[in-house]
């Protein structure tokens, strides 16, 4: 039996660079940074001050304050970017979604803000003290619970959290549902806000973001000699997956196809990536199968390029090895150079990417890409945007754990 | 305190703190049905009423309670 095709009919972000489809992608396409010194809370001692943050959202606003308050502010933003997402595609939010519709979201750190809150009330006022939603806010599947309740979604939920490939394996395991004919819709998609005190501290404590406090926007820079970490971002990004004749019948607008999904484990090291990017290898040639596509055929990588040392160069090995020759003519890009690093909230805005890079012919750049480094020397269309007709494009997702999961999209 | 400042210390909590639209707030409101407020609600409620007025409250003393009069009442008794 021939599996059932699946396609994206509505697409919902909130990110640093923007708040809706539109706005995100004009910034990308212009190579614009959504990096800034952070506002949300004085950054006292930490080594690092910067961070991608959302801008102008007031939850109170947006769902009431009575509902705001049961939510971390990774659940605001994911109810967010859900509601844009079943919007377009032609859905009404008020009603409900019932239960030909399953979720399947991807975090790293779920509730994480709630979890430093709670600790803090529980540090300075004791066990009596604490918030009784603390629990519901902090899960790291409370942005699941809370989307499937607020649009009625009642086919299976599953919660994600292989770090930084959260979202990227929501989008492949949305996927299989809809080809295993489980059900005909899923809201698919990942969610993140760990611009908080602590959690940018201990990632500081790890070497593993960058520590150029003076330049923000200029900070992340995958693949450059002088890159030094990746920068801390929050957003949820929200996409409608569904089999392509649910689509026809209902005439919904058809932004594109995911054909492939290749998922695999390093099991080598809890943070640094096997020798070569060895696991990503396998992720990617496992994805190009299930499209039954080639090397060949791919014409856009959306790099993982998160801007650390051994990210960029063990990834680019990866592509290397496994797209031999044709390594130096696919047109490579990291936008997270504009973001910083969504973590679980990463896949899903990639996978947006790849869907409106496809749409318009347009490749979004790698900016701040100045300085040659010997082992990132593929073409990752540095500074500009690059206008080519495409029909394939290819994101990579890798995550702390070893995990790596990497899709193909298909225009046509 | 008359029990007409507790209902009004109580209001502000309701509507400052939790965010409840205040013409909704009144003697007669069920906490559950009209305030919508639900059984992870009702601890922050009564989190709030305690730092608010200096009391402790037990969950048995709660049982009684479904309306935000008969809260005002309970919270009189205890001032």
């Amino acid at each position: 039996m021939s599996k059932r095709r699946v396609v994206i009919t509505g697409l919902g972000t909130i990110n640093p660079l923007g708040n809706n489809v539109s706005d995100s992608w004009e910034k990308l396409v212009n190579g614009i940074s959504g990096i800034d010194s952070i506002t949300s809370f004085d950054t006292g001692d930490l080594p690092v001050t910067f961070a991608g943050e959302v801008k102008n959202f007031d939850a109170n606003e947006y769902m009431g304050k009575q509902h705001a308050r049961k939510l971390d502010r990774s659940g605001h933003l994911s109810i967010y970017a859900a509601e844009q997402a079943l919007l377009d595609a032609g859905f009404n939010p008020e009603e409900r979604m019932g239960s030909n519709c399953g979720i399947v979201f991807g975090t790293g750190i779920g509730g994480i803000g709630a979890t430093e809150d709670a600790v803090r009330v529980y540090d300075e006022r004791g066990a009596s003290r604490i918030n009784p939603l603390a629990i519901t806010q902090l899960m790291p599947n409370s942005s699941t619970g809370q989307v499937a309740i607020k649009f009625g979604i009642e086919g299976p939920s599953l919660t994600i959290t292989t770090a930084c490939a959260a979202s990227a394996n929501a989008v492949g395991e949305a996927k299989n549902m809809i080809e295993n004919g489980i059900v005909d819709i899923v809201v698919a998609g990942g969610t993140e806000s760990g611009t908080t005190p602590m959690t940018i501290g201990a990632f500081a404590q790890i070497r593993a973001l960058s520590t150029k406090n003076d330049t923000p926007a200029k900070a992340c820079s995958p693949f450059d000699k002088n890159r030094d970490g990746f920068v801390m971002a929050e957003g949820s990004t929200v996409l409608i997956l569904e089999s392509e004749e649910s689509a026809k019948s209902r005439d919904a607008k058809i932004y594109g196809y995911v054909v492939g999904y290749g998922s695999t484990t390093d099991a080598h090291h809890i943070t640094a990536p096997a020798e070569g990017g060895e696991g990503a290898v396998r992720a990617m040639d496992k994805a190009l199968k299930d499209a039954s596509l080639s090397v060949d055929d791919v014409n856009y990588i959306n790099a993982h390029g998160t801007s650390t040392p051994a990210n960029d160069k063990n990834e680019t090995s990866a592509i290397k090895t496994l797209f031999g020759t044709k390594a130096y003519e696919v047109d490579i890009s990291s936008t997270k150079s504009m973001t910083g690093h969504l973590l679980g909230g990463a896949g899903a805005f990639e996978s947006m990417v790849c869907i409106l890079s496809l749409q318009n012919g347009v490749i979004p750049p790698t900016i701040n890409l100045n300085n040659k480094d010997e082992e990132c020397d593929l073409n990752y269309t540095p500074n500009n945007a690059v206008n080519k007709e495409m029909n394939i494009a290819m994101s990579n997702s890798f995550g702390f754990g070893g995990h790596n999961g990497v899709l193909v999209f298909s225009k046509t | 305190m008359e029990t007409n400042e507790v209902f009004d210390k109580v209001k502000g909590l309701f509507v400052e703190d939790l965010g409840i639209d205040e013409s909704k707030v009144t003697m007669e409101a069920k906490l559950e049905e009209d305030l919508e407020i639900d059984s992870l609600g009702i601890v922050e409620v009564v989190m709030a009423f305690e730092d608010e007025f200096d009391i402790e409250i037990d969950d048995e003393e709660l049982a009684d309670v479904s309306t935000v009069g008969e809260a005002v009442k309970l919270l009189h008794s205890k001032i």
